[in-house]
């Protein structure tokens, strides 16, 4: 069977930019941007379009991309264009930021609906900057649709996916009727380069960009006005950052001291 | 219309007993119960469960939800919500707390949704919010580079906790209870996932989660035969080897040994990070470690700001000559 699928991506601040530039504004409770560090697809996110990309080398079919918030860069929203998906859709307006794991499921998952056409909805297991992991599941309850999560192997045929989820000591095998959503994990293997001809091809394809009315919602269900839980602070913890350096003629001898500086504070 | 009240855990029961993270969240759950002045219940749920809620009682519960149904044995999402739903109408908590666990990452959002609100996840904190009564929840966020702080607007005030986060109570096996029984009523033709199989990737040694001492090896080890190093220095300090993620990734290392903020939470006494830069993302699994131990050649790394004893160095060279002196240390 050929196999249609939505994949969901969120543009994040680069979680690889150095902890050290890493700042917030307490006041606005918002981060603050590093400054020369692009965004980024949130690296799970790139493992879901890795894990639908796969599914299409195997059988064939359709990608959407579908991807939601303000000044989507068109380089970065683009990047799963450039590793072979084939089409992008954009909802971007005002309307969308600041949401909670709710508002944002119900933008995404109204946004679905109208695409209309699907097999599979895939998302990465949780996004790097809110570390939630709800998005997925939301979709799927607000679909009807069953859902797994944390995905390391997807298989799709006979009108269903057999899925390894991960598990604290493994993994477990899954079969699940189609349609579904399914979040993937890092396990699932690292995504691909773009190609020098998928960049040529993606400069190509224009996004489809709706505003909430397009998907039916009122700017009031959306963002910021359309969560369920407040953010009553956000702020960065404090290091302590006394680490004593055990030094040494050479390395080995530093090894050496640190194994007896370990005894004396009995920690060997 | 009944009024949302007191406190309800998720306890997962592993193996026939309470699993570590339900004693966890039991422990954390009185004493937002006691705050509050209102009931704490326990709901568990599984086939052949029946027997953990005198445990429940003995680790602070008042009150034990059990749904005992042979279609419950493994987890499934379809059946694990709609028993959980079905317990949360029954017993129409205001709070209501899971595990940060490979079922409370699936049940917890599915189970929110469902109930017509959204859940905070992986919280490390929770309190009765002193001016509101609401329930505040911190957690981690980017990556645990910043902390956030929430209060749900809608009843029940849905929260997973992780693992070691909480401390349990001194189990008091005379405490009693009052257990109520749930059916089920599961519709089986209603189930849309089957678990087909499960696979241990079982590792040999001392489980990391229980171990005294932690050897940690990063991107820096550059291969599955450096962890052989590891796991020498490891045999003779009755420790364990874990992995940032780009050992597992590269699979240098199975991912079951991944620790951070999407792999194993560590607390051990000593934790030895060797050739790991100690991001944010690798750092939430550490955050019960007792006292962090850093060998990495960059000074930079930001594991120099996490560990209390440090050297700037190639492991290669360093780690030889510790494990050596270890070995002639313990002889002695």
């Amino acid at each position: 069977m050929t196999v249609n699928i939505i994949v969901c991506v969120k543009q994040v601040i680069d979680p690889e930019a150095p902890p050290s530039s890493f700042k917030v504004d307490e006041a606005s409770k918002k981060v603050v941007p590093p400054a020369g560090v692009p965004p980024v697809i949130s690296p799970f996110d790139e493992n879901a379009v890795e894990a639908a990309l796969r599914i299409k080398d195997a059988q064939g079919g359709k990608i959407t991309v579908l991807s939601m918030g303000v000044n989507l860069l068109r380089e970065v929203v683009k990047k799963p264009l450039s590793m072979g998906a084939d089409e992008l859709v954009l909802l971007e307006d005002e309307a969308f930021v600041g949401g909670d794991s709710w508002a944002n499921a119900l933008g995404l998952a109204m946004a679905i609906k109208k695409i209309g056409q699907y097999d599979l909805i895939l998302c990465g297991r949780q996004a790097a900057d809110w570390d939630d992991g709800q998005v997925g599941s939301g979709i799927a309850e607000m679909l009807g649709l069953p859902s797994v999560t944390l995905a390391r192997k997807i298989d799709v045929g006979d009108g269903k996916a057999v899925v390894e989820r991960v598990t604290a000591d493994g993994y477990e095998v899954i079969e699940v009727s189609l349609p579904a959503l399914i979040t993937v994990s890092n396990e699932l293997g690292e995504a691909r380069y773009p190609t020098i001809k998928g960049i040529m091809a993606a400069k190509k394809i224009e996004p489809a960009v709706w505003k909430p009315a397009d998907i039916g919602l009122e700017p009031a269900q959306i963002g910021a006005a359309g969560r369920k839980i407040s953010l009553e602070r956000l702020y960065q913890p404090v290091h302590e950052g006394k680490c004593e350096l055990i030094e040494g003629e050479s390395p080995e001898e530093a090894g050496v001291n640190l194994a007896l500086k370990l005894r004396e504070q009995k920690l060997l | 219309m009944t009024e949302y009240r007191g406190v309800m855990v998720h306890a997962e029961v592993a193996e026939g007993k309470l699993a570590a993270i339900a004693t966890e969240l039991l422990g954390c759950g009185r004493k937002l119960a006691d705050d509050l002045g209102e009931e704490l219940s326990a709901v568990i749920v599984g086939s052949g469960v029946s027997g953990s809620a005198q445990e429940a009682f003995a680790f602070g519960a008042d009150k034990v939800y059990v749904v005992n149904d042979a279609l419950l044995q493994d987890y499934r999402t379809d059946t694990h919500v709609a028993v959980m739903e079905k317990a949360v109408r029954q017993a129409m908590p205001s709070i209501l707390l899971l595990g940060q666990t490979s079922i409370g990452r699936d049940l917890a959002p599915r189970l929110a949704f469902r109930l017509e609100t959204a859940a905070t996840m992986d919280c490390i904190e929770l309190a009765i919010d002193s001016s509101s009564k609401r329930l505040l929840c911190t957690k981690p966020v980017y990556g645990g580079n910043a902390r956030a702080a929430f209060i749900s607007e809608v009843e029940p005030q849905i929260a997973t906790v992780r693992a070691k986060a909480m401390t349990p109570l001194e189990p008091d096996s005379s405490r009693k209870g009052e257990v109520v029984a749930i059916e089920a009523g599961l519709d089986p033709s209603a189930v849309r996932t089957k678990v087909t199989e499960k696979v241990k990737q079982e590792v040999e040694g001392i489980s990391l989660e229980a171990a005294n001492v932690v050897i940690g090896g990063g991107r820096g080890i550059g291969g599955a035969d450096g962890f052989k190093q590891l796991e020498e220095l490891a045999g003779m300090l009755k420790g364990a080897v874990g992995a940032s993620r780009p050992p597992c990734d590269n699979g240098w290392v199975p991912d079951v040994v991944q620790i951070g903020l999407t792999g194993k939470i560590v607390a051990p006494d000593l934790y030895l990070a060797v050739a790991l830069s100690g991001s944010s993302q690798h750092m939430a699994g550490c955050s019960g470690c007792k006292n962090i131990v850093a060998i990495n050649k960059d000074p930079e790394a930001n594991i120099f700001r996490e560990a209390r004893f440090g050297v700037v160095g190639d492991w290669k060279k360093v780690l030889p000559a510790f494990t050596e002196k270890v070995r002639e240390l313990l002889a002695e």
